[in-house]
């Protein structure tokens, strides 16, 4: 290949898209490296403190796009206390500072500013899109200036974040002459907007194939909203909630009948009972469909609805739906491949699907990939069968309510379930564990989970051996994530080598002391071994004996992070 | 593991090795087994979610914050309810109630009439509640169980007795059972 001259080289590596086909290339010798360095433009960093921002613009001066997580996966349980870190400032600042042109951040479980916001909006000339995923720490004020100074904005998605509203006209901050706009997501925002600006806005944006609105805005404004943009494909509504009987009511259900490029709705924030029927037309044409925020749908309501969706592939409700209407979703939507059933009252016991819905879906939807179900019960049987039947599974994520609860038909924990999910589906890369579990499920995962990257794992296992069997065995694993199990300083000091080919270990109310994960901490320099409370002084760990509350472990070539706050001590 | 059985009932599961040895900085790991039937019909019910809260183990289920959030604020099945006489209307949240007595406070409070008084002395009460439901037929409320009468309820409307005379405007059962 030292024949070709680099301009070769570089077509060919134009073709090479994926992040992980990107790394190796850069692998194979130092003109690869120069080569593919100078020519990366998208970028992906699992974990902002894996590395630093001047490395990466160093490397990478013709980057366009940066996708950066923060916190571990386990923020979203209100594990990691406030203030940890994964700001995104001094990406944004390193950013600035150099040359490149960015025209594309991805944020998930980061810490965003305004401050960040406003340096980003002014930074960039060519900035086209920003996405925000359980992000927190802005207001509206950030997106003003997002809106105000983003000339060439195409995306803004705002998906699951803790905003804080400061009442103010940031839609209308789009200037007259923005036209760009292809998506814009701001259902997750708790304010009011101006109606009046986001129409306007809609009627000047003729590439628009992206709308989710928030609750505020009501129905009538949607019906203007979508005879203006005929051409959405994904929509969200905010509020769907008005009177039956009322002329905007039938004025919209005209309307809905001319929206047939919509394959994709969201939201129904709030919703008037028996409204539904509205939205049966474009039912056909629908291959995802989000209702899981949808709490005011009732079960009957929502299992009308499905049954139109005879095209459906993503699919994402309450578990209100129960588990016959499980069953009609099993033989409407033949062509399903993802599903989520969310808890509708965690504590409760109303409309719950147990394993009889699972292994209705399982008969119906051979096509399944992705699942995500809370249920109230499972059984080793329903297991067997769903793995029988669904061999496909990439992601299968199961969250029993009661923690630990056994198959409630033998009593016996329901390892052999969890045994044949991973000896049957041969391609899965992520796995949530639940219900009453051994170290035998373990043994399992290990022997025949080949393929799988992520692990999370709760309130399981018996002895040390469980979390051997998993480090032992799975090869590509690069996350895991442990809370409540019997594990410890055995488990944890048996295979520190294999640490650093993963992204990050997590293990919380472990039995894992302060003593190991200093000798960890030593022993492996490229790993940043993080320990903490909950908010308590960093220096209440004195005796190497005492159990540690949580333990954060990553690879890094950054070093010690600068940002980490008193309570978390870096060994 | 060993279980211990507390006088409320409540489950209490202590992880540790199989062989029992106490750990050096014992912890008791509580996660209490929720017992269901939060649709019960009893002033219990805000003990139960009292107890509820108190034996909750921190992120579980995995649900994150902000579902959790937008969760809570509960299915909002707004309805109009409306008064023979009241020169406006007033909206409740049926979402907010888990039964007939509940919503018979609801009532009281917004119109001071058709609360309790009405569930115990159904025949000399002035005022009688009706309910349109999804047929478009207007019936007495408390015939059927609370799930399926707000599965179908699209308005309310408290009605002056003097308007049904002559009508057996005893309900089946009786509302009083829901007392």
């Amino acid at each position: 290949m030292n024949y070709f001259p680099d301009e070769v080289i570089e077509h060919v590596f134009d073709y090479v898209v994926s992040h992980s086909d990107r790394n190796s290339l850069s692998l194979v010798c130092k003109s690869w490296y120069r080569i593919e360095r100078f020519t990366r433009q998208r970028v992906f960093i699992g974990n902002c403190y894996s590395i630093s921002p001047e490395r990466l613009v160093e490397r990478f001066p013709d980057l366009k796009s940066l996708t950066l997580k923060g916190k571990p996966h386990f923020a979203d349980f209100s594990l990691v206390p406030h203030g940890w870190g994964g700001f995104v400032y001094p990406w944004i600042e390193a950013l600035a500072k150099s040359k490149v042109g960015l025209e594309e951040l991805r944020l998930k479980r980061m810490v965003v500013s305004d401050e960040s916001l406003e340096l980003l909006s002014r930074s960039f000339m060519n900035f086209k899109s920003l996405v925000l995923v359980s992000c927190e720490g802005f207001t509206t004020d950030g997106l003003a200036a997002v809106a105000a100074n983003c000339r060439s904005l195409r995306e803004l998605d705002l998906q699951e974040n803790e905003v804080e509203d400061h009442k103010g006209q940031w839609l209308s901050c789009f200037p007259e002459n923005c036209t760009s706009l292809v998506s814009l997501n701001f259902a997750c925002l708790k304010g009011e907007i101006n109606i009046g600006a986001l129409e306007r806005l809609v009627a000047r944006s003729p590439n628009l194939k992206s709308l989710r609105l928030n609750r505020s805005v009501p129905v009538d404004a949607l019906q203007r909203i979508l005879m203006r943009a005929p051409q959405l494909m994904d929509l969200g509504i905010g509020s769907f909630f008005h009177d039956l009987n009322s002329d905007a009511y039938a004025k919209l259900r005209t309307t809905i009948l001319k929206c047939t490029s919509i394959t994709s709705l969201s939201g129904f924030l709030e919703v008037a009972p028996f409204s539904l029927a509205a939205m049966y037309p474009i039912c056909q044409n629908l291959t995802s469909l989000n209702l899981s925020y949808a709490a005011g749908i009732q079960g009957s309501e929502l299992i009308k609805l499905i049954r139109h969706c005879g095209k459906l592939q993503r699919l994402w409700i309450m578990d209100c739906i129960g588990d016959k209407g499980l069953g009609v979703v099993a033989t409407a939507c033949k062509d399903l491949q993802e599903l989520r059933v969310f808890p509708s009252a965690p504590f409760g016991n109303q409309g719950a699907v147990t394993e009889k819905g699972l292994v209705a879906i399982s008969m119906g939807c051979r096509k399944l990939h992705s699942l995500l179900y809370f249920c109230h019960q499972m059984t080793n049987a329903a297991l067997i069968t769903v793995a029988k039947n669904c061999p496909n599974f990439i992601r299968f994520r199961l969250c029993i309510l009661d923690a630990t609860k056994p198959d409630p038909d033998t009593m016996q924990p329901l390892d052999e379930g969890f045994g044949a999910i991973v000896q049957s589906c041969k391609q899965l890369r992520r796995l949530s564990l639940s219900g009453q579990l051994t170290d035998q499920v373990f043994l399992y995962i290990g022997m025949y989970a080949e393929q799988l990257e992520m692990l999370s794992i709760a309130f399981a296992g018996e002895t040390d051996k469980g979390m051997l069997y998993v480090l032992n065995g799975c090869k590509k694993l690069r996350k895991l994530e442990i809370r409540d199990c019997p594990f410890g300083d055995t488990a944890l000091l048996t295979d520190i080598g294999k640490y650093e080919t993963m992204r990050s270990l997590w293990m919380s109310s472990c039995e894992v002391t302060v003593g190991a994960c200093k000798t960890l901490a030593k022993k492996m320099p490229s790993l940043n071994v993080e320990i903490f409370g909950e908010g308590e002084q960093a220096d209440c760990y004195v005796e190497d004996g005492q159990r540690v509350e949580k333990m954060y472990l990553y690879r890094t070539v950054a070093g010690k992070r600068e940002d980490a706050p008193e309570y978390v001590w870096t060994l | 593991m060993a279980r211990e059985g507390l006088g409320l009932e409540i489950t209490e599961l202590r992880l540790g090795l199989p062989c029992g040895e106490p750990q050096k900085n014992e912890k008791k790991r509580m996660f209490s087994e929720i017992d269901g039937g939060v649709g019960e019909e009893n002033g219990g019910s805000g003990d139960r979610k009292i107890i509820e809260k108190k034996n909750q183990v921190v992120g579980w289920p995995p649900v994150c914050s902000y579902r959790k959030k937008n969760m809570n604020e509960g299915s909002k099945m707004y309805m109009k309810v409306s008064m023979d006489g009241a020169p406006y209307l007033r909206k409740i949240d049926l979402g907010l109630h888990k039964g007939y007595l509940e919503l018979a406070l609801a009532l009281e409070k917004l119109f001071g009439c058709c609360g309790i008084e009405a569930l115990k002395d159904a025949e000399n009460c002035e005022h009688v509640p009706i309910y349109e439901d999804k047929d478009g037929d207007w019936m007495l409320v408390g015939d059927v169980p609370w799930e399926m009468f707000i599965e179908s309820c699209k308005r309310l409307r408290i009605m002056k007795r003097s308007d049904a005379k002559g009508f057996g405007l005893q309900p089946k059962g009786s509302l009083k059972r829901f007392i």
